[in-house]
Protein backbone atom coordinates (compact mmCIF):
# COMPACT_ATOMS: atom_id res chain seq x y z
CA UNK A 1 0.00 0.00 0.00
CA UNK A 2 2.53 2.63 1.22
CA UNK A 3 4.92 1.78 -2.17
CA UNK A 4 1.75 2.00 -4.33
CA UNK A 5 0.83 5.55 -2.52
CA UNK A 6 4.66 6.63 -3.25
CA UNK A 7 4.77 5.75 -6.97
CA UNK A 8 1.46 8.02 -7.61
CA UNK A 9 3.28 10.87 -6.08
CA UNK A 10 6.29 10.11 -7.80
CA UNK A 11 3.93 10.16 -10.97
CA UNK A 12 2.29 13.29 -10.15
CA UNK A 13 5.31 15.11 -9.32
CA UNK A 14 6.73 13.74 -12.81
CA UNK A 15 3.68 15.04 -14.30
CA UNK A 16 4.11 18.61 -12.57
CA UNK A 17 8.00 18.53 -13.61
CA UNK A 18 6.77 18.10 -17.26
CA UNK A 19 4.47 20.51 -17.29
CA UNK A 20 7.00 23.28 -16.09
CA UNK A 21 9.47 22.13 -18.24
CA UNK A 22 7.09 22.91 -21.32
CA UNK A 23 6.55 26.40 -19.69
CA UNK A 24 10.38 27.32 -19.10
CA UNK A 25 10.45 26.36 -23.25
CA UNK A 26 7.16 27.82 -24.06
CA UNK A 27 9.19 31.20 -24.87
CA UNK A 28 11.33 29.38 -27.63
CA UNK A 29 8.73 27.23 -28.71
CA UNK A 30 6.91 30.79 -29.42
CA UNK A 31 9.65 32.51 -31.30
CA UNK A 32 10.83 29.61 -33.54
CA UNK A 33 7.27 28.82 -34.76
CA UNK A 34 6.31 32.78 -35.26
CA UNK A 35 9.88 32.74 -37.02
CA UNK A 36 8.15 30.63 -39.51
CA UNK A 37 5.35 33.50 -40.30
CA UNK A 38 4.64 35.57 -42.51
CA UNK A 39 4.34 39.41 -41.54
CA UNK A 40 0.43 39.50 -41.77
CA UNK A 41 0.10 35.96 -40.19
CA UNK A 42 1.86 37.22 -37.05
CA UNK A 43 -0.72 40.15 -37.01
CA UNK A 44 -3.96 38.13 -36.99
CA UNK A 45 -2.90 35.99 -34.33
CA UNK A 46 0.78 34.54 -32.66
CA UNK A 47 -0.52 31.60 -30.77
CA UNK A 48 -1.77 29.24 -33.49
CA UNK A 49 0.83 27.43 -36.67
CA UNK A 50 2.11 29.23 -39.18
CA UNK A 51 -0.57 29.15 -42.28
CA UNK A 52 2.04 28.70 -44.36
CA UNK A 53 5.43 27.89 -43.54
CA UNK A 54 7.90 30.46 -44.65
CA UNK A 55 11.98 30.24 -44.63
CA UNK A 56 12.57 33.78 -46.06
CA UNK A 57 12.36 35.40 -42.76
CA UNK A 58 15.28 33.45 -42.02
CA UNK A 59 17.33 34.50 -45.01
CA UNK A 60 16.76 37.68 -44.79
CA UNK A 61 17.75 37.87 -40.79
CA UNK A 62 20.69 35.89 -42.11
CA UNK A 63 21.99 38.18 -44.65
CA UNK A 64 21.09 41.54 -42.28
CA UNK A 65 23.03 39.64 -39.28
CA UNK A 66 25.68 39.57 -41.35
CA UNK A 67 25.66 36.27 -39.76
CA UNK A 68 28.45 34.35 -40.58
CA UNK A 69 31.12 37.21 -39.79
CA UNK A 70 29.78 38.50 -36.49
CA UNK A 71 29.75 34.47 -35.87
CA UNK A 72 33.05 34.59 -36.67
CA UNK A 73 34.03 37.67 -34.32
CA UNK A 74 32.18 36.38 -31.90
CA UNK A 75 34.72 32.79 -31.73
CA UNK A 76 37.61 34.78 -32.69
CA UNK A 77 36.86 37.01 -29.66
CA UNK A 78 36.05 34.45 -27.27
CA UNK A 79 38.24 31.95 -28.37
CA UNK A 80 41.41 34.05 -28.24
CA UNK A 81 40.03 35.33 -24.98
CA UNK A 82 39.83 31.93 -23.25
CA UNK A 83 42.99 30.85 -24.33
CA UNK A 84 44.81 33.58 -22.79
CA UNK A 85 42.51 33.62 -19.85
CA UNK A 86 43.16 29.71 -19.14
CA UNK A 87 47.06 30.50 -20.38
CA UNK A 88 48.19 33.46 -18.16
CA UNK A 89 45.81 32.20 -15.20
CA UNK A 90 47.42 28.78 -14.35
CA UNK A 91 50.42 30.33 -14.43
CA UNK A 92 49.65 32.65 -11.98
CA UNK A 93 47.76 30.71 -9.82
CA UNK A 94 50.23 28.12 -10.16
CA UNK A 95 53.38 30.64 -9.08
CA UNK A 96 51.13 32.07 -6.28
CA UNK A 97 50.19 28.78 -4.71
CA UNK A 98 54.14 27.50 -4.78
CA UNK A 99 54.90 30.70 -2.91
CA UNK A 100 54.06 30.62 0.29
CA UNK A 101 55.33 33.87 1.61
CA UNK A 102 53.64 37.09 2.84
CA UNK A 103 54.01 39.10 -0.62
CA UNK A 104 52.50 36.18 -2.44
CA UNK A 105 49.41 36.33 -0.24
CA UNK A 106 48.65 39.68 -0.45
CA UNK A 107 48.87 39.82 -4.24
CA UNK A 108 46.41 36.58 -4.30
CA UNK A 109 44.44 38.74 -1.69
CA UNK A 110 44.17 41.92 -4.21
CA UNK A 111 43.11 39.49 -7.13
CA UNK A 112 40.47 38.30 -5.62
CA UNK A 113 39.41 41.76 -3.82
CA UNK A 114 39.16 43.05 -7.61
CA UNK A 115 36.10 41.34 -8.12
CA UNK A 116 34.05 43.11 -5.46
CA UNK A 117 34.56 45.78 -7.88
CA UNK A 118 31.67 45.80 -10.51
CA UNK A 119 31.54 46.72 -14.46
CA UNK A 120 30.31 50.07 -14.64
CA UNK A 121 32.80 51.37 -12.27
CA UNK A 122 36.00 50.99 -13.79
CA UNK A 123 33.81 50.81 -17.62
CA UNK A 124 34.12 55.18 -18.19
CA UNK A 125 38.12 55.42 -17.74
CA UNK A 126 38.77 52.55 -19.25
CA UNK A 127 37.07 53.30 -22.38
CA UNK A 128 38.91 57.25 -21.64
CA UNK A 129 42.37 55.52 -21.19
CA UNK A 130 42.26 52.77 -24.34
CA UNK A 131 40.68 55.14 -26.41
CA UNK A 132 43.93 57.60 -25.50
CA UNK A 133 46.01 54.35 -26.51
CA UNK A 134 43.90 53.99 -29.80
CA UNK A 135 43.22 50.20 -28.01
CA UNK A 136 39.48 50.42 -29.04
CA UNK A 137 38.93 47.30 -30.85
CA UNK A 138 39.57 43.50 -31.09
CA UNK A 139 42.75 43.34 -29.39
CA UNK A 140 42.27 45.94 -26.82
CA UNK A 141 38.90 44.22 -26.13
CA UNK A 142 40.60 40.56 -25.73
CA UNK A 143 42.86 42.10 -22.82
CA UNK A 144 40.40 43.54 -21.03
CA UNK A 145 38.47 40.19 -20.68
CA UNK A 146 41.94 38.96 -19.65
CA UNK A 147 41.99 41.90 -17.41
CA UNK A 148 37.90 41.05 -15.75
CA UNK A 149 38.36 37.60 -16.31
CA UNK A 150 41.59 36.61 -14.55
CA UNK A 151 40.70 37.07 -10.99
CA UNK A 152 38.20 34.30 -10.62
CA UNK A 153 39.77 32.29 -12.48
CA UNK A 154 43.22 32.70 -10.53
CA UNK A 155 41.25 31.84 -7.56
CA UNK A 156 39.90 28.42 -9.33
CA UNK A 157 42.88 27.47 -10.24
CA UNK A 158 45.08 28.26 -7.17
CA UNK A 159 42.05 26.58 -5.40
CA UNK A 160 43.23 23.35 -7.46
CA UNK A 161 46.77 23.29 -6.82
CA UNK A 162 46.79 22.62 -3.33
CA UNK A 163 45.92 18.89 -5.01
CA UNK A 164 48.83 18.80 -7.18
CA UNK A 165 51.53 17.92 -5.09
CA UNK A 166 54.89 19.31 -4.48
CA UNK A 167 57.16 16.61 -5.13
CA UNK A 168 55.78 16.60 -9.13
CA UNK A 169 57.71 19.99 -9.15
CA UNK A 170 60.96 18.96 -7.24
CA UNK A 171 61.47 15.77 -9.36
CA UNK A 172 60.96 17.67 -12.94
CA UNK A 173 63.18 20.09 -11.64
CA UNK A 174 65.70 17.33 -10.37
CA UNK A 175 65.44 16.12 -13.70
CA UNK A 176 66.95 19.03 -15.31
CA UNK A 177 63.73 20.83 -16.45
CA UNK A 178 63.05 24.65 -15.59
CA UNK A 179 60.43 26.62 -14.46
CA UNK A 180 58.36 26.99 -17.28
CA UNK A 181 58.97 23.55 -18.89
CA UNK A 182 57.75 21.88 -15.24
CA UNK A 183 54.60 23.97 -15.17
CA UNK A 184 53.53 22.86 -18.60
CA UNK A 185 54.48 19.54 -19.34
CA UNK A 186 53.45 18.39 -15.23
CA UNK A 187 51.47 20.59 -13.86
CA UNK A 188 49.32 22.39 -16.87
CA UNK A 189 48.00 18.59 -17.97
CA UNK A 190 46.83 17.87 -14.06
CA UNK A 191 44.94 20.93 -13.89
CA UNK A 192 43.04 19.98 -16.93
CA UNK A 193 39.32 19.29 -14.79
CA UNK A 194 39.44 22.62 -13.71
CA UNK A 195 40.34 24.25 -16.75
CA UNK A 196 37.31 22.91 -18.17
CA UNK A 197 35.73 24.90 -15.28
CA UNK A 198 37.68 28.00 -16.57
CA UNK A 199 36.85 27.64 -20.05
CA UNK A 200 33.00 27.33 -19.45
CA UNK A 201 32.57 30.06 -16.77
CA UNK A 202 34.24 32.76 -19.32
CA UNK A 203 32.83 31.19 -22.56
CA UNK A 204 29.27 32.08 -21.25
CA UNK A 205 29.43 35.57 -20.09
CA UNK A 206 32.44 36.63 -23.02
CA UNK A 207 30.14 35.21 -25.82
CA UNK A 208 27.05 36.64 -24.30
CA UNK A 209 28.86 40.28 -23.16
CA UNK A 210 27.04 43.24 -24.44
CA UNK A 211 27.87 46.29 -22.80
CA UNK A 212 31.33 46.38 -23.22
CA UNK A 213 31.86 45.11 -26.95
CA UNK A 214 29.49 48.05 -27.46
CA UNK A 215 31.90 50.50 -25.97
CA UNK A 216 34.71 49.22 -27.64
CA UNK A 217 34.16 47.58 -31.43
CA UNK A 218 32.74 49.28 -34.16
CA UNK A 219 29.60 48.27 -36.01
CA UNK A 220 32.12 46.24 -38.50
CA UNK A 221 33.79 44.19 -36.16
CA UNK A 222 30.36 43.74 -33.69
CA UNK A 223 30.01 40.61 -32.34
CA UNK A 224 26.35 38.42 -32.48
CA UNK A 225 25.28 40.08 -29.37
CA UNK A 226 26.39 43.89 -30.60
CA UNK A 227 24.82 42.75 -34.03
CA UNK A 228 21.14 41.43 -32.73
CA UNK A 229 21.24 44.83 -30.57
CA UNK A 230 22.04 46.86 -33.77
CA UNK A 231 19.56 44.71 -35.84
CA UNK A 232 16.54 44.81 -33.51
CA UNK A 233 16.85 48.62 -33.34
CA UNK A 234 16.07 48.34 -37.21
CA UNK A 235 13.22 45.88 -37.39
CA UNK A 236 11.18 47.07 -34.35
CA UNK A 237 7.44 45.81 -34.96
CA UNK A 238 8.74 43.28 -37.54
CA UNK A 239 8.31 40.76 -35.63
CA UNK A 240 8.70 37.72 -38.48
CA UNK A 241 12.16 38.85 -39.03
CA UNK A 242 13.49 40.04 -35.40
CA UNK A 243 12.15 36.37 -33.91
CA UNK A 244 14.12 35.31 -36.99
CA UNK A 245 17.23 36.78 -36.41
CA UNK A 246 16.73 35.72 -32.01
CA UNK A 247 16.70 32.26 -33.52
CA UNK A 248 19.75 32.65 -35.59
CA UNK A 249 21.53 34.47 -33.08
CA UNK A 250 20.93 31.64 -30.08
CA UNK A 251 21.41 28.42 -32.54
CA UNK A 252 25.01 28.39 -31.69
CA UNK A 253 24.75 28.50 -27.96
CA UNK A 254 21.75 25.58 -28.01
CA UNK A 255 23.93 23.43 -30.39
CA UNK A 256 26.76 23.78 -27.74
CA UNK A 257 24.75 23.00 -25.05
CA UNK A 258 23.61 20.23 -26.98
CA UNK A 259 26.41 18.63 -26.81
CA UNK A 260 28.63 19.59 -23.61
CA UNK A 261 25.51 19.68 -21.21
CA UNK A 262 26.65 17.89 -18.81
CA UNK A 263 30.34 19.74 -18.21
CA UNK A 264 28.59 22.46 -18.13
CA UNK A 265 26.07 22.36 -15.49
CA UNK A 266 29.22 20.79 -13.96
CA UNK A 267 31.29 23.53 -14.45
CA UNK A 268 28.89 26.32 -13.33
CA UNK A 269 27.97 24.58 -10.31
CA UNK A 270 31.92 24.41 -9.36
CA UNK A 271 32.41 27.77 -9.84
CA UNK A 272 29.41 28.98 -8.20
CA UNK A 273 29.83 26.90 -4.92
CA UNK A 274 33.62 27.84 -4.64
CA UNK B 1 59.77 29.58 -6.23
CA UNK B 2 61.05 32.62 -3.99
CA UNK B 3 59.80 36.54 -4.20
CA UNK B 4 63.13 36.94 -5.60
CA UNK B 5 63.16 34.42 -8.45
CA UNK B 6 62.79 35.76 -11.76
CA UNK B 7 60.56 33.13 -12.93
CA UNK B 8 57.65 33.87 -9.97
CA UNK B 9 57.20 37.45 -11.37
CA UNK B 10 57.42 36.25 -15.05
CA UNK B 11 54.56 33.84 -14.40
CA UNK B 12 52.79 36.44 -12.92
CA UNK B 13 53.64 39.48 -15.16
CA UNK B 14 50.69 38.85 -17.68
CA UNK B 15 47.86 39.07 -14.69
CA UNK B 16 49.30 41.98 -13.28
CA UNK B 17 49.87 44.20 -16.48
CA UNK B 18 45.59 42.56 -17.38
CA UNK B 19 44.82 43.40 -13.90
CA UNK B 20 45.96 46.38 -13.33
CA UNK B 21 45.36 47.92 -16.67
CA UNK B 22 41.78 46.63 -17.28
CA UNK B 23 40.74 47.42 -13.27
CA UNK B 24 43.14 48.70 -10.63
CA UNK B 25 44.60 51.76 -12.77
CA UNK B 26 40.68 52.77 -14.02
CA UNK B 27 39.25 52.07 -10.61
CA UNK B 28 41.41 54.44 -9.12
CA UNK B 29 41.78 57.05 -11.91
CA UNK B 30 37.72 56.86 -11.39
CA UNK B 31 37.84 57.97 -7.67
CA UNK B 32 40.18 60.36 -8.29
CA UNK B 33 37.93 61.99 -11.24
CA UNK B 34 34.76 61.65 -9.38
CA UNK B 35 36.03 64.40 -7.40
CA UNK B 36 36.62 66.61 -10.64
CA UNK B 37 34.92 68.07 -13.88
CA UNK B 38 36.54 65.73 -16.07
CA UNK B 39 34.75 65.20 -19.10
CA UNK B 40 36.60 62.26 -20.57
CA UNK B 41 39.49 63.57 -21.56
CA UNK B 42 40.69 66.18 -19.77
CA UNK B 43 39.97 67.32 -15.85
CA UNK B 44 40.54 71.17 -15.35
CA UNK B 45 39.27 72.31 -11.46
CA UNK B 46 39.05 69.90 -8.47
CA UNK B 47 35.24 70.80 -7.15
CA UNK B 48 35.28 68.49 -3.82
CA UNK B 49 32.36 66.36 -3.11
CA UNK B 50 29.87 68.34 -5.65
CA UNK B 51 29.06 65.51 -8.10
CA UNK B 52 28.13 63.86 -4.81
CA UNK B 53 25.92 66.32 -3.98
CA UNK B 54 24.40 66.68 -6.51
CA UNK B 55 23.94 62.98 -7.54
CA UNK B 56 21.90 62.53 -4.07
CA UNK B 57 19.47 65.24 -5.19
CA UNK B 58 18.40 63.85 -8.53
CA UNK B 59 15.80 62.43 -8.48
CA UNK B 60 16.52 60.44 -11.48
CA UNK B 61 19.57 58.70 -10.35
CA UNK B 62 17.67 58.31 -6.56
CA UNK B 63 14.54 56.50 -8.35
CA UNK B 64 16.61 54.64 -10.19
CA UNK B 65 18.55 53.36 -6.96
CA UNK B 66 15.03 52.32 -5.13
CA UNK B 67 13.30 50.82 -8.35
CA UNK B 68 17.22 49.14 -8.46
CA UNK B 69 16.36 47.72 -4.41
CA UNK B 70 12.87 46.76 -4.90
CA UNK B 71 13.96 44.88 -8.34
CA UNK B 72 16.77 43.25 -6.15
CA UNK B 73 14.30 42.01 -3.24
CA UNK B 74 11.60 40.68 -5.06
CA UNK B 75 13.56 38.84 -7.49
CA UNK B 76 15.74 37.64 -4.55
CA UNK B 77 12.97 35.88 -2.45
CA UNK B 78 11.64 34.56 -6.06
CA UNK B 79 14.51 32.97 -7.43
CA UNK B 80 15.89 31.06 -4.44
CA UNK B 81 11.86 29.55 -3.64
CA UNK B 82 11.88 29.28 -7.18
CA UNK B 83 15.46 27.59 -7.13
CA UNK B 84 15.10 25.53 -4.31
CA UNK B 85 12.31 24.31 -5.28
CA UNK B 86 13.09 23.26 -9.10
CA UNK B 87 16.52 21.58 -7.45
CA UNK B 88 14.11 19.55 -5.08
CA UNK B 89 11.26 18.71 -7.95
CA UNK B 90 14.59 17.15 -10.41
CA UNK B 91 16.39 15.44 -7.13
CA UNK B 92 13.32 13.38 -6.99
CA UNK B 93 13.74 9.68 -8.19
CA UNK B 94 12.04 10.80 -11.43
CA UNK B 95 12.66 9.86 -15.21
CA UNK B 96 12.81 12.65 -16.11
CA UNK B 97 15.07 14.79 -13.89
CA UNK B 98 18.13 15.39 -16.15
CA UNK B 99 16.58 16.46 -19.14
CA UNK B 100 14.54 18.80 -16.95
CA UNK B 101 17.72 19.90 -15.10
CA UNK B 102 19.09 20.52 -19.02
CA UNK B 103 15.84 22.55 -19.80
CA UNK B 104 15.74 25.15 -16.18
CA UNK B 105 19.32 25.85 -16.73
CA UNK B 106 18.62 26.58 -20.51
CA UNK B 107 18.13 30.27 -20.31
CA UNK B 108 21.05 30.72 -18.48
CA UNK B 109 23.74 30.21 -21.14
CA UNK B 110 21.78 32.83 -23.53
CA UNK B 111 22.71 36.42 -22.99
CA UNK B 112 20.13 38.74 -21.23
CA UNK B 113 19.91 40.86 -24.35
CA UNK B 114 18.55 38.44 -26.78
CA UNK B 115 16.85 37.03 -23.92
CA UNK B 116 14.86 40.34 -23.12
CA UNK B 117 14.18 40.44 -26.91
CA UNK B 118 12.47 37.58 -27.33
CA UNK B 119 10.53 38.59 -23.78
CA UNK B 120 9.45 41.49 -25.42
CA UNK B 121 7.47 39.77 -28.51
CA UNK B 122 6.06 37.54 -25.23
CA UNK B 123 4.97 40.45 -23.03
CA UNK B 124 3.79 42.39 -25.86
CA UNK B 125 2.75 39.78 -29.07
CA UNK B 126 1.37 37.18 -26.62
CA UNK B 127 -0.05 38.50 -23.98
CA UNK B 128 -1.96 40.88 -26.11
CA UNK B 129 -3.14 37.83 -28.07
CA UNK B 130 -4.17 36.13 -24.81
CA UNK B 131 -5.82 38.78 -23.69
CA UNK B 132 -7.75 39.12 -26.88
CA UNK B 133 -9.05 35.51 -26.03
CA UNK B 134 -9.95 35.24 -22.89
CA UNK B 135 -11.02 38.75 -22.11
CA UNK B 136 -8.43 38.81 -19.32
CA UNK B 137 -7.37 42.81 -19.44
CA UNK B 138 -4.46 42.78 -17.25
CA UNK B 139 -2.14 41.40 -20.07
CA UNK B 140 -3.04 44.30 -22.08
CA UNK B 141 -0.24 46.85 -22.54
CA UNK B 142 2.57 44.82 -21.00
CA UNK B 143 5.70 47.03 -20.36
CA UNK B 144 4.09 50.52 -21.14
CA UNK B 145 3.23 51.09 -17.60
CA UNK B 146 5.74 51.50 -14.86
CA UNK B 147 4.75 48.38 -12.99
CA UNK B 148 4.01 45.93 -16.01
CA UNK B 149 8.11 46.87 -16.78
CA UNK B 150 8.66 46.24 -13.42
CA UNK B 151 7.28 42.50 -13.15
CA UNK B 152 8.33 41.86 -16.67
CA UNK B 153 12.03 42.13 -15.88
CA UNK B 154 11.02 39.95 -12.81
CA UNK B 155 9.92 37.57 -14.41
CA UNK B 156 12.43 37.57 -17.37
CA UNK B 157 15.10 37.58 -14.62
CA UNK B 158 13.26 35.01 -12.37
CA UNK B 159 13.18 32.51 -15.75
CA UNK B 160 16.47 33.45 -16.87
CA UNK B 161 18.29 32.77 -13.07
CA UNK B 162 16.03 30.06 -11.58
CA UNK B 163 18.29 27.32 -13.27
CA UNK B 164 21.42 28.15 -12.16
CA UNK B 165 20.61 28.94 -8.43
CA UNK B 166 18.72 25.63 -9.14
CA UNK B 167 22.01 23.99 -9.46
CA UNK B 168 23.65 25.55 -6.74
CA UNK B 169 20.74 23.89 -4.44
CA UNK B 170 21.53 20.72 -5.93
CA UNK B 171 24.88 21.28 -5.43
CA UNK B 172 23.89 20.96 -1.23
CA UNK B 173 21.43 18.61 -1.53
CA UNK B 174 23.76 16.02 -3.42
CA UNK B 175 25.47 16.54 -0.41
CA UNK B 176 22.97 15.63 2.02
CA UNK B 177 23.93 11.49 3.25
CA UNK B 178 20.97 9.12 2.37
CA UNK B 179 21.49 7.71 5.41
CA UNK B 180 20.47 10.45 7.13
CA UNK B 181 16.84 10.98 5.13
CA UNK B 182 16.28 6.74 5.35
CA UNK B 183 17.05 6.64 9.51
CA UNK B 184 14.49 9.56 9.58
CA UNK B 185 12.18 7.51 7.89
CA UNK B 186 12.09 4.49 9.99
CA UNK B 187 11.58 6.82 12.75
CA UNK B 188 8.12 7.88 11.52
CA UNK B 189 9.38 11.20 9.88
CA UNK B 190 6.85 12.67 7.63
CA UNK B 191 7.99 14.01 4.36
CA UNK B 192 7.45 17.52 5.54
CA UNK B 193 9.55 16.67 8.70
CA UNK B 194 12.45 15.11 6.87
CA UNK B 195 12.35 18.57 4.77
CA UNK B 196 11.74 21.13 7.82
CA UNK B 197 14.07 19.02 9.94
CA UNK B 198 16.90 17.55 7.73
CA UNK B 199 17.21 19.08 4.43
CA UNK B 200 16.46 22.77 5.08
CA UNK B 201 19.39 22.86 7.73
CA UNK B 202 21.86 21.31 5.60
CA UNK B 203 21.13 22.96 3.00
CA UNK B 204 21.29 26.71 4.97
CA UNK B 205 24.58 27.32 3.53
CA UNK B 206 23.34 27.48 -0.24
CA UNK B 207 20.70 29.46 0.76
CA UNK B 208 23.35 32.32 1.99
CA UNK B 209 25.30 31.66 -0.85
CA UNK B 210 22.56 32.37 -3.58
CA UNK B 211 21.04 34.90 -1.60
CA UNK B 212 23.99 36.97 -1.90
CA UNK B 213 24.94 35.61 -5.52
CA UNK B 214 20.93 36.93 -6.54
CA UNK B 215 22.24 40.27 -5.01
CA UNK B 216 24.51 41.18 -6.25
CA UNK B 217 23.27 40.01 -9.60
CA UNK B 218 20.07 42.03 -9.01
CA UNK B 219 21.97 44.92 -8.68
CA UNK B 220 24.08 45.11 -11.90
CA UNK B 221 21.55 43.73 -14.02
CA UNK B 222 22.17 46.22 -17.93
CA UNK B 223 21.24 43.79 -20.39
CA UNK B 224 17.76 42.93 -19.79
CA UNK B 225 17.01 46.29 -18.85
CA UNK B 226 18.50 47.42 -21.92
CA UNK B 227 16.48 45.23 -24.11
CA UNK B 228 12.97 44.62 -22.09
CA UNK B 229 11.65 47.85 -21.36
CA UNK B 230 15.27 50.37 -22.41
CA UNK B 231 14.17 51.89 -19.04
CA UNK B 232 10.62 52.82 -20.13
CA UNK B 233 8.10 54.56 -19.91
CA UNK B 234 9.31 57.51 -18.87
CA UNK B 235 12.77 56.35 -17.48
CA UNK B 236 10.96 54.33 -15.04
CA UNK B 237 12.04 51.13 -15.00
CA UNK B 238 15.82 52.70 -15.48
CA UNK B 239 18.35 50.33 -12.93
CA UNK B 240 21.73 51.89 -11.51
CA UNK B 241 23.78 50.35 -13.97
CA UNK B 242 21.92 51.67 -17.02
CA UNK B 243 21.28 55.24 -15.32
CA UNK B 244 25.24 55.36 -14.98
CA UNK B 245 25.80 54.29 -18.81
CA UNK B 246 23.66 56.81 -19.66
CA UNK B 247 24.83 59.40 -17.75
CA UNK B 248 28.07 58.92 -19.06
CA UNK B 249 27.38 57.99 -23.10
CA UNK B 250 24.46 59.82 -23.69
CA UNK B 251 24.81 62.70 -21.38
CA UNK B 252 28.45 62.80 -21.44
CA UNK B 253 28.87 63.85 -18.32
CA UNK B 254 31.60 61.83 -17.56
CA UNK B 255 32.92 63.02 -13.81
CA UNK B 256 29.35 63.14 -12.62
CA UNK B 257 28.60 59.36 -13.97
CA UNK B 258 31.99 58.35 -12.30
CA UNK B 259 31.30 59.97 -8.82
CA UNK B 260 27.18 57.66 -9.46
CA UNK B 261 29.81 54.54 -10.06
CA UNK B 262 31.77 55.04 -7.10
CA UNK B 263 28.22 54.98 -4.80
CA UNK B 264 27.17 51.88 -7.20
CA UNK B 265 30.81 49.88 -5.57
CA UNK B 266 30.04 50.83 -2.58
CA UNK B 267 26.62 49.82 -2.37
CA UNK B 268 28.00 46.21 -4.61
CA UNK B 269 30.74 45.86 -2.11
CA UNK B 270 28.57 46.37 1.51
CA UNK B 271 26.41 43.75 -0.48
CA UNK B 272 29.92 41.01 -0.80
CA UNK B 273 31.38 41.96 2.07
CA UNK B 274 28.29 41.26 4.24
CA UNK B 275 28.14 37.97 2.63
CA UNK B 276 32.25 37.39 3.38
CA UNK B 277 31.13 38.66 7.01
CA UNK B 278 28.45 35.97 7.33
CA UNK B 279 30.35 32.96 5.94
CA UNK B 280 33.11 33.27 8.29
CA UNK B 281 30.88 33.58 11.18
CA UNK B 282 28.88 30.42 9.85
CA UNK B 283 32.74 28.39 9.72
CA UNK B 284 33.68 29.48 12.75
CA UNK B 285 30.27 28.04 14.72
CA UNK B 286 30.75 24.90 12.68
Amino acid sequence: MKKNKEKRNLISIEILGLLLGLIWIAPFYLMIVNAFKTKRDIFSGVLGFPEEVVFSNFVEAFIDLAFLKSLFNSVLITGLSIAIIILFSSMAGYALARNKSKLSGVIFFIFVAAMLIPFQSVMIPLVSIFGQADMLNAGGLIFMYLGFGCSLSIFLYHGAMTGISKSMDEAAIIDGANRFQTFWYIIFPLLKPISVTVAILNVIWIWNDYLLPSLVLSESNATIPLKMFYFFGQYTKQWHLALAGLTIAILPVIIGYFFAQKQIINGVSEGAVK
Amino acid sequence: MQNRSLSFWLFLTPVIMGLGIVVVIPFLYGLFYSFTDWNGITANAFIGFENYINLFQESEFMDSIWFTVKFAVVTVILLNIMGLGLALLVTRNIKSGNLLRTVFFMPNLIGGLILGFIWQFIFISVFGDIAGLTGIEGLNGWLSTTNTGFWGLVILTAWQMAGYIMIIYIAYLENIPKELIEAAKIDGASSFQRFKNITFPLVAPAFTVSMFLTLSMAFKIYDQNLSLTNGGPFNSTQMVAMEIVRTAFSDNQMAYAQAKAVIFFLIVAVIALTQVYYNKKREVEM
